[in-house]
């Protein structure tokens, strides 16, 4: 694939409840802040829009409809969505960029998962035989997956109390994040289990909110004259849904996609993991293959805000920012979706 | 009007259906045996033996046809332990989710275990089916697994039923939702039960949205200036529905009217009545009839529906183009 | 500069109001097997899988497409889930098009379902909130004062849609897959078949069906090897607008006008009544079809319904431009793969694979899809020529 450049990011502060902003009230400001920071005067001064979002968060058909009333679409505008996390509206993206039918886009995800019990929704997004009339929560599954890697020994309960000490404590500096704070391992393991091996802090937060990103080749993002991170591959795999046929301890899909893309073909200074739960940034941290000397989740990661169909576009999102700040020169960006990281998508970025 | 913030509107609601699910041979084989009380999975070309059977091979992608039928007991494999059950959960005490490898099989399959107490789960012990009381033909005919005891047996199996086999299951899905209007439908809906019909308008090309839902679409900016509209009305367009909807007590045949409120630029739904449905046309001039107000709520339907009045038809290409008080706007 | 892709294989299932025999896995699966079996391919041989479909509350399975996973043989690759409204089909075709298109994948898989009878398409489509618009009837009740407003303006006689109604069925009934099948139809009969949504009657609207329509697209090297025809896909294009603005043009939107003008300035087409041979446009109640005759530029404003009553879009009468020869959205509709059928239908005209309804002699056409207000369009051109 070609060269792609992210040249604005925005994110609406993450909230437990959005209480009386519809879709569209969430939708507007992260829309106008992208294209007032790439410059631009409004939507048609991009060649494609696409979004990511999912109906049964706030139980209502057609979700994005009223998204696109967020947009100024008059005149029409070329515009898709994925039912999905917008990183995979971000990848619908970029196909059209390198095929030529675009020089830009804007990529926007949004959820509003208040209204709804979240940990129930999502259970009938499993096999709808033999699983979902079990109503297997997802932090039930997900503690199995982490009873899991405990026993394979691949991670200890001090591991995980680790990744949500850090998350909290690097969300300080994160004036979007919904959990922040400094607790120490020992603090957090002293909670009692919620459920169990999962203590509360191991899981994400319930999170409303929106973000919106823009693209475009890079020779579009030197006549705009923007500071840019380059993405220079981007890969999506998806595993079996039986997660008894899965080895739960490792992420094969995630593993097939970094090879794909070359995480380890250089330095990596930042990563940004789709880990909604402690243990699976570890198990996702070993599958990408990075070593100590890369920096996870500097924003706090999903542990501290996770917007569902936005989660995934923030950790692309949040490594451009930081290259384009010189933070970093090389980083990767995991996002996931479906079950127990059932499917998973890496992309590398880099400075200009 | 004063621009108020608009108090918080919140409802609960449920989401649901009764689904109708036919489940294909494979699915269908499975539940069947589950009716009869028997364990049914099949064998996948590299020998693995799946339980519940899959349709579909998940390394090769071919087809799996070969049944064989597997022990009700089996071993823990992974578990998660849930103290409070949530109300969708469908055993009303602590219990564990599992990942429970039946013996003679290659691949887990999830279910709930009953053991009591989390102290008495482990990984590794051994588990047996709990057959519900009376059994249909669904995955929940397996109530639960249980710790298998020394004085455990398996419990004598019925002869197996005459039934037709299974190829269909109903599949209720309902989730409970505490919905929030949005701001300016919040404004527009406390206006309504004041008896007041009210719009949006656009900062930008001024154009008024009744009801107002959060933004221009065609600007993409928030149109929360709140103007008083007109309780009249012109019919844009029109259609007699003869057939009920779904949820609502009114009998057909009725007009349903795209309506432009004077003042408005966009129309919307409602009823239009008191004249014969044959009378109603595209152009003709109707008139807000609202119910009683003690029956004024946070819903369209405070206003009863429109009914006609005796003014001049408005040619079509003018509709939308009136000021609140009715006169043409040719700004 | 995009990639040369072409349809190199098509598979779809029977139409019907409740495919009981089947899982949902096993109906898209059917699918999907039909479209290798039509290129002569294995799983192997496929490098990405994309889903579509309409909303999920059909069936009652949030992001289905992860459970389809292992019925499609995707384990280990790519997967991406378009919901567009009931354009979907068509902009899922798109999308996977693109794939080939960017030059990152040679050769893709497609899939559009939905499995109708699981739920109730009305409840499904338009599931009460609270606070939201109280008079909700259907896709019906939506789009008859659009129509009513379309008869006004052109003076159209009465029964065009009933001619467009007749037409499409007695078209359905030369297709093996089709749900409806009315070979003796009349347009007494649908005269008289009853109002539902005056000025919609009951037979001048869409059934209900279940169904999944699949396709293999394939890069330029790979289509010249495939072993039947491919169809060239020469033009791609999606526009969407809001739902409602202050003077939208609902007759006539312009977001149909401008995706038309898109897909033909791409495909090289100047006049499309001349140089397309045949179309799959989504023709959901009847009237549609004379209002996106004028919409795509097959005739001027307010003329579109002349075309239908002169029995230009006719295959059976010998029109020279048939329009649904397959039966359309009239005769079969899986809301979800509707769109994706359209697109499939125009690729197996190109390339001669249509049996009874082929239009002989078709080697370039148009499919088409829209969704939600009449506000999302999805249409690409296919021909039997590379260039």
């Amino acid at each position: 694939m070609r060269d792609i450049a992210v040249v604005a990011y925005a994110q609406n502060p993450i909230v437990r409840d959005a209480g009386a902003n519809n879709e569209v009230e969430l939708i507007m400001p992260v829309v106008n802040e992208v294209l007032k920071e790439a410059g631009l005067k409004d939507i048609h001064d991009v060649d494609f829009t696409c979004s990511g979002s999912c109906d049964y968060l706030q139980g209502a058909a057609f979700a994005f409809v009223a998204g696109v009333d967020a947009l100024g679409a008059v005149p029409p505008i070329k515009e898709s969505h994925v039912e999905m996390d917008a990183a995979w509206a971000l990848y619908e993206s970029i196909l059209k960029i390198n095929m030529g039918a675009a020089e830009s886009a804007l990529i926007y995800g949004f959820a509003k998962s208040s209204p709804g019990k979240l940990a129930q929704v999502l259970s009938q997004q499993l096999d709808p035989y033999y699983y979902s009339p079990l109503w297997p929560d997802v932090v039930s599954l997900n503690a199995m997956q982490a009873r899991s890697a405990m026993e394979a020994g691949v991670l200890t309960e001090e591991d995980m109390a680790e990744v949500v000490s850090r998350s909290r404590a690097n969300a300080k500096s994160n004036d979007k994040a919904q959990l922040s704070g400094d607790y120490s391992v020992e603090q957090l393991l002293e909670e009692p289990e919620y459920i169990a091996p999962l203590r509360k802090h191991d899981c994400p937060p319930v999170s409303d909110g929106a973000s919106a990103m823009i693209i475009c080749t890079v020779e579009k993002a030197k006549e705009w004259g923007l500071p840019y991170a380059v993405i220079k591959a981007m890969d999506h795999r998806i595993e079996t849904h039986n997660f008894g046929a899965r080895d739960l301890t490792v992420s094969e899909s995630t593993a097939i996609a970094a090879e794909a893309v070359g995480v380890n073909s250089a330095k990596v200074d930042v990563a940004e993991i789709h880990a909604p739960f402690s243990h699976q940034e570890i198990i996702l941290k070993k599958a990408l293959g990075l070593g100590d000397d890369t920096v996870v989740n500097p924003s706090g990661g999903p542990l501290a805000g996770n917007v569902m169909m936005a989660a995934g576009l923030d950790r692309i999102g949040e490594v451009a920012r930081r290259i384009i700040n010189g933070e970093a020169k090389r980083g990767v960006a995991h996002a996931t979706s479906g079950p127990c990281l059932q499917h998973n998508m890496v992309t590398v970025l880099e400075a200009e | 009007m004063p621009q108020n913030e608009p108090e918080v509107l919140s409802q609960a609601f449920t989401l649901g259906y009764t689904y109708t699910r036919s489940t294909g041979p494979v699915v269908g084989q499975f539940l069947t045996g589950l009716r009869d009380r028997k364990l049914i999975g099949n064998k996948a070309s590299d020998g693995k033996v799946y339980v519940p059977p899959m349709e579909y091979d998940p390394k090769t992608a071919e087809a799996i046809t070969d049944f064989v039928d597997v022990a009700e007991t089996g071993v823990v494999k992974t578990w998660s332990w849930v103290n409070e059950p949530n109300e969708k959960h469908l055993l009303r005490k602590p219990f564990a989710f599992a990942m429970i490898q039946l013996d003679g099989t290659d691949v887990p399959m999830l279910h709930m275990v009953d053991a009591g107490s989390q102290d008495a789960m482990s990984t590794g012990m051994k588990v047996q089916v709990r057959w519900a009381d009376e059994t249909q033909g669904l995955i929940t005919d397996i109530a639960c697994f249980e710790p298998v005891t020394e004085d455990s047996k398996v419990a004598e199996k019925p002869a197996a039923s005459d039934l037709e086999p299974i190829t269909g299951v109903e599949s209720p899905v309902y989730l409970e939702y505490n919905f929030t209007a949005g701001k300016a439908t919040a404004t527009f809906l406390s206006n309504i039960k004041k008896g007041k019909l009210t719009g949006g308008k656009c900062s930008e090309c001024s154009a008024v949205y009744v009801p107002p839902r959060g933004s221009c679409p065609a600007c993409g900016v928030a149109n929360d200036e709140n103007v008083e509209l007109s309780n009249k009305a012109t019919v844009q367009s029109f259609t007699i529905i003869s057939i009920p909807i779904p949820g609502n007590p009114i009998k057909p045949p009725f007009v349903v009217a795209n309506l432009m409120v004077d003042g408005a630029h966009q129309s919307f739904l409602h009823i239009v009545s008191g004249c014969e449905n044959s009378d109603v046309r595209i152009g003709m001039r109707v008139e807000a009839v609202w119910k009683p107000e003690e029956e004024w709520t946070h819903a369209m339907e405070s206003i009863a529906y429109f009914q006609p009045i005796d003014e001049p038809d408005i040619p079509r290409e003018e509709i939308g183009r009136l000021t609140p008080k009715g006169e043409k706007n040719d700004a | 500069m995009a990639e040369l892709a072409a349809v190199v294989g098509v598979g779809q299932t029977k139409y019907q109001t409740k495919r009981s025999d089947v899982s949902i896995a096993g109906l898209v699966r059917e699918a999907a097997v039909n479209a290798l079996k039509d290129a002569e391919l294995t799983w192997d041989d496929i490098d990405a899988v994309i889903v579509g479909k309409a909303p999920d509350m059909f069936e009652g399975i949030i992001m289905p497409e992860a459970y389809l996973t292992d019925a499609l043989g995707c384990n280990g690759k790519p997967m991406l889930r378009v919901h567009t409204a009931g354009s979907v089909g068509g902009s899922t075709a798109i999308v996977a098009a693109s794939y080939v298109q960017s030059g990152m994948f040679k050769r893709i898989l497609t899939v559009a379902f939905e499995k109708q009878s699981e739920s109730n398409a009305m409840w499904a489509l338009s599931n009460p909130q609270p606070f939201s618009p109280h008079l909700n009837a259907g896709a019906g009740g939506y789009f008859a004062p659009i129509i009513r407003e379309y008869m006004r303006r052109s003076n159209a006689p009465y029964n065009a849609g009933i001619r467009v109604a007749t037409k499409d069925r007695l078209h359905g009934a030369l297709n093996p897959l089709a749900h409806l099948k009315l070979g003796e139809i009349t347009e007494e009969q649908v005269e008289h078949s009853g109002m539902l949504w005056d000025p919609i009657r009951m037979l001048e609207s869409c059934p209900s069906s279940d169904g999944a329509c699949a396709m293999i697209i394939a890069n330029e090297e790979l289509a010249e090897q495939s072993p039947k025809k491919p169809a060239w896909i020469r033009g791609t294009a999606m526009r969407s607008e809001p739902t409602m603005f202050a003077e939208r043009e609902e007759v006539n939107p312009l977001a149909g006008r401008q995706c038309a003008a898109d897909v033909y300035q791409q495909a090289g087409i100047t006049n499309p009544r001349k140089e397309i041979d045949c179309a799959e446009i989504y023709v959901p109640f009847s009237w549609y079809e004379p209002m996106w005759l004028e919409n795509l530029g097959f005739a001027e404003e307010g003329e579109g319904w002349k075309l239908t009553m002169d029995n230009v879009t006719s295959l059976i009468d010998g029109g020279d431009t048939p329009w649904n020869p397959s039966g359309g959205v009239l005769s079969s509709n899986p809301i979800g793969a509707s769109g994706m059928i359209r697109f499939a239908e125009a690729a197996q005209q190109v390339r001669g694979e249509c049996g009874d309804h082929q239009v002989p002699g078709a080697k370039t056409a148009m499919g088409h899809a829209y969704g939600g207000g009449a506000q999302f369009y999805a249409m690409w051109i296919v021909s039997s020529d590379k260039s």
